[in-house]
């Protein structure tokens, strides 16, 4: 390969200045930012403040609320990608054996994806409210008094819903093209030695779909943990009451709504070593057991 | 030569057209949103219509902690508004934050503007006032919590609205429950239940003078009073006589609307849109006590927000603030936000004013805030003052939330609401450092 070189040497950097520019001013600022004020407490409008070194991760990470809030994130998270994983990789088998009118029939299971999270939440909203809920009516012909914003675990169930639903097609047009791309002559041969489906499923079309299947769990994890957040903050119409919270929704709480700007920076901060921590460990570790070619 | 002539003539006719019509122009950023906001926007447009100097323009900026935020960015970025509207738990956050405002009175009286503390409603006046009684804040909606009742429901029930909680539970609700009525939900349980408990009952809510003086303050939450009143409320739930609908105020106060709730507690500042919507005949009375805790039961304290003049503005835009907040406390104008919104008129004479107009001969149910509000004081009944306090009244409802739902127990709640609310006071108080 022919090698390309620049004759000035200052040259490239000058290309790169653009890039770097727009990485430092949004996100290196404000991270360091962030680092910075959860050392102090400071008045909201900024006049006075107070270095109190780690107080502010101390009492975030003592404090029973933040361990409430800390294992519901978890376990959300588990239950969307979970959900959202298995739904979407079940319905991409499914239209990928479709023969006819194919088209229309993905096209139907994608375009939920170009609904915004607060909008999904307005639907859930509707969908699951205390006198008018159709779900709830739903509920109530079971014998369950279905009531959101009251009920811990039937609000979770609502916005677990709601979540997994909108996720649902981007996981699906990535599983369908993975689906596509395992050679047809691999299908065929496995289909001679393998008669079970099932077992067909687990032994050759899984382990080709791999690669998608490790980047669509960080991207789930991902959702699960940040972009869920319009969902959470429209179904609480404003008040978090006794609603379940996530790690990410709480950082809003408490810096946007109840201005401790102080606690609100420890906890992003926390946050942002955990995302980094999940993306080593799931970086270094998966990427070993997941063949890409 | 010519040219520079023209050219210095046309920038002098500038010069001059722009000095003859310079208007000040002031900024509002408030939280008043639906009919209170068209409402908010009349008065805008009758006090640029009243005079030629100054401009005011409203502008709505979400519910109310959204606007105490916008208004601290944009304080820190040098781009505050001229006046902003600031809630009863945001009150300690602005009044501490010593230099984010110049204080009405000040305003006022710099500005030539006559200013009489004693104009004012005496429980409007208190709440947003400094240690010395000094105004910091102009009221604007004040509103007290008030028991509406569904006159129907009651007649077909046979009772009349109960005067105390014991009369409630032993009379009241049976009858409404027979009745096929749930008989009771309300709205905010932090303010309702709580801030206005301590003060309906006389009792301290927090050391340092309920947390007007200097110093770390304590709350006093875990009392046996108010735990007593949340076990007998959880135990009307648990009965069906009382209707708990999460911590959202329409989703309370939604099924009052639709005569599934025959009383409803909320704002007497809710008197507008409940006029609007309902189409059964209702009226308002003053909150229950307990007569266990407290025979002799105390005034409440006003809810709502006011406005607060921020500081760094010119000496021409303080001049048109403090025109607009004479405008604004005028009793004409203070009876038309009255009887638009139900919110209670902030001065005397504006009381005097619907009281002479025959207005509460009209619609009774619109005095009782005011009346309330009138009702003899105590030691305990002026206010409270608490630094982050928003995050504090989230930690009520969190809990309380947990006791309507089972998942805590009163005892436990209490607890838990008096450690987190004095490690959150506690925290403020550095933030002052």
């Amino acid at each position: 390969m022919k090698k390309v070189q620049f004759s000035r040497p200052l040259f490239p950097y000058l290309l790169l200045i653009p890039q770097l520019s727009i990485i430092a001013v949004f996100f290196y600022w404000p991270a360091a930012e962030a680092i910075r004020s959860s050392f102090f407490l400071e008045d909201p409008f900024g006049f006075g403040s107070t270095f109190v070194g780690l107080d502010n991760y101390r009492d975030a990470v003592t404090s029973s609320e933040y361990v409430n809030v800390a294992t519901f994130t978890v376990w959300f998270t588990a239950l969307v990608a979970f959900l959202s994983l298995s739904l979407s990789l079940l319905l991409a088998i499914k239209a990928d054996a479709v023969l006819k009118g194919a088209k229309t029939y993905r096209v139907l299971l994608m375009w939920v994806y170009a609904i915004a999270p607060p909008v999904a939440g307005l639907m859930g909203i509707l969908l699951f409210d205390q006198s008018l809920g159709p779900f709830t009516h739903l509920m109530a012909l079971f014998g369950h008094d279905f009531k959101l914003g009251v009920n811990y675990y039937d609000t979770t169930t609502a916005i677990v819903i709601v979540s997994v639903w909108k996720q649902i097609p981007i996981n699906f047009i990535f599983f369908l093209a993975g689906l596509q791309s395992i050679p047809r002559s691999v299908r065929e041969a496995a289909l001679i030695d393998n008669p079970s489906g099932i077992s067909r499923f687990f032994t050759v079309t899984l382990p080709l779909l791999a690669p998608t299947a490790f980047f669509l769990l960080i991207i789930n994890i991902t959702y699960a943990l940040f972009d869920t957040f319009g969902i959470f903050d429209i179904m609480f119409k404003g008040e978090p009451g006794n609603n379940p919270t996530t790690l990410v929704y709480k950082v809003f709480l408490d810096g946007f709504r109840g201005n401790d700007l102080g606690g609100s920076s420890a906890q992003s901060v926390i946050l942002m070593i955990l995302v980094l921590g999940l993306t080593v460990v799931q970086f270094r570790m998966m990427e070993r057991r997941v063949h890409y070619t | 030569m010519n040219t520079a002539k023209l050219t210095t003539t046309v920038a002098a006719i500038a010069l001059m057209a722009g000095a003859a019509y310079a208007e000040t122009e002031i900024t509002l950023w408030h939280a008043m949103g639906g009919q209170l906001g068209e409402t908010v926007n009349k008065i805008a447009e009758d006090f640029n219509a009243s005079q030629d100097d100054y401009k005011l323009t409203p502008v709505y900026k979400g519910n109310y902690e959204e606007t105490l935020t916008a208004g601290i960015a944009a304080f820190r970025g040098g781009e505050q508004p001229d006046i902003i509207q600031v809630f009863d738990a945001g009150a300690a956050t602005i009044i501490s934050a010593k230099g984010a405002v110049v204080p009405a009175q000040d305003l006022l009286i710099d500005n030539g503007v006559a200013f009489d503390a004693n104009d004012y409603i005496a429980g409007v006046r208190n709440f947003y006032a400094d240690t010395e009684g000094k105004m910091i804040g102009m009221p604007f909606n004040s509103s007290t919590p008030i028991m509406y009742y569904n006159e129907d429901a009651l007649a077909k029930a046979g009772v009349t609205p109960p005067k105390t909680w014991e009369e409630f539970q032993s009379v009241t609700a049976p009858a409404l429950k027979e009745a096929g009525y749930t008989p009771m939900s309300q709205s905010h349980l932090p303010w309702i239940f709580t801030e206005n408990f301590f003060s309906r009952h006389n009792i301290q809510f927090a050391t340092n003078d309920n947390g007007y003086a200097e110093g770390e303050t304590k709350i006093l939450i875990n009392n046996d009073g108010i735990k007593a009143h949340f076990s007998a409320v959880k135990d009307w739930i648990d009965g069906g006589m009382f209707g708990y609908y999460g911590s959202g105020w329409s989703d309370n106060q939604k099924p009052f609307e639709q005569k599934e709730v025959a009383m409803w507690l909320g704002s007497s500042g809710s008197f507008g849109g409940l006029t609007a919507t309902v189409d059964f005949p209702f009226s308002a009375t003053y909150l229950p006590y307990w007569e266990s805790v407290n025979p002799e039961p105390t005034n409440t304290f006003i809810g709502g927000a006011a406005l607060f003049a921020m500081s760094g503005k010119s000496a021409e835009e303080n001049k048109a603030t403090a025109e607009f907040f004479k405008f604004l406390s005028s009793a004409e104008v203070q009876y038309f936000w009255h009887k638009e919104t139900g919110y209670v008129p902030i001065t005397n004479a504006a009381y005097e004013m619907a009281k002479e107009d025959g207005y509460y001969e009209r619609s009774p149910a619109a005095e009782v805030g005011i009346q309330q509000l009138n009702l003899p004081g105590g030691d305990w009944t002026k206010g409270y003052r608490m630094g982050f306090y928003v995050q504090i009244r989230d930690v009520m409802s969190r809990e309380y939330g947990k006791i309507m739902s089972g998942e805590t127990t009163v005892e436990k709640a209490f607890e838990t609401i008096e450690s987190d609310a004095n490690k959150l006071l506690a925290r403020f108080a550095k933030t002052q450092g």
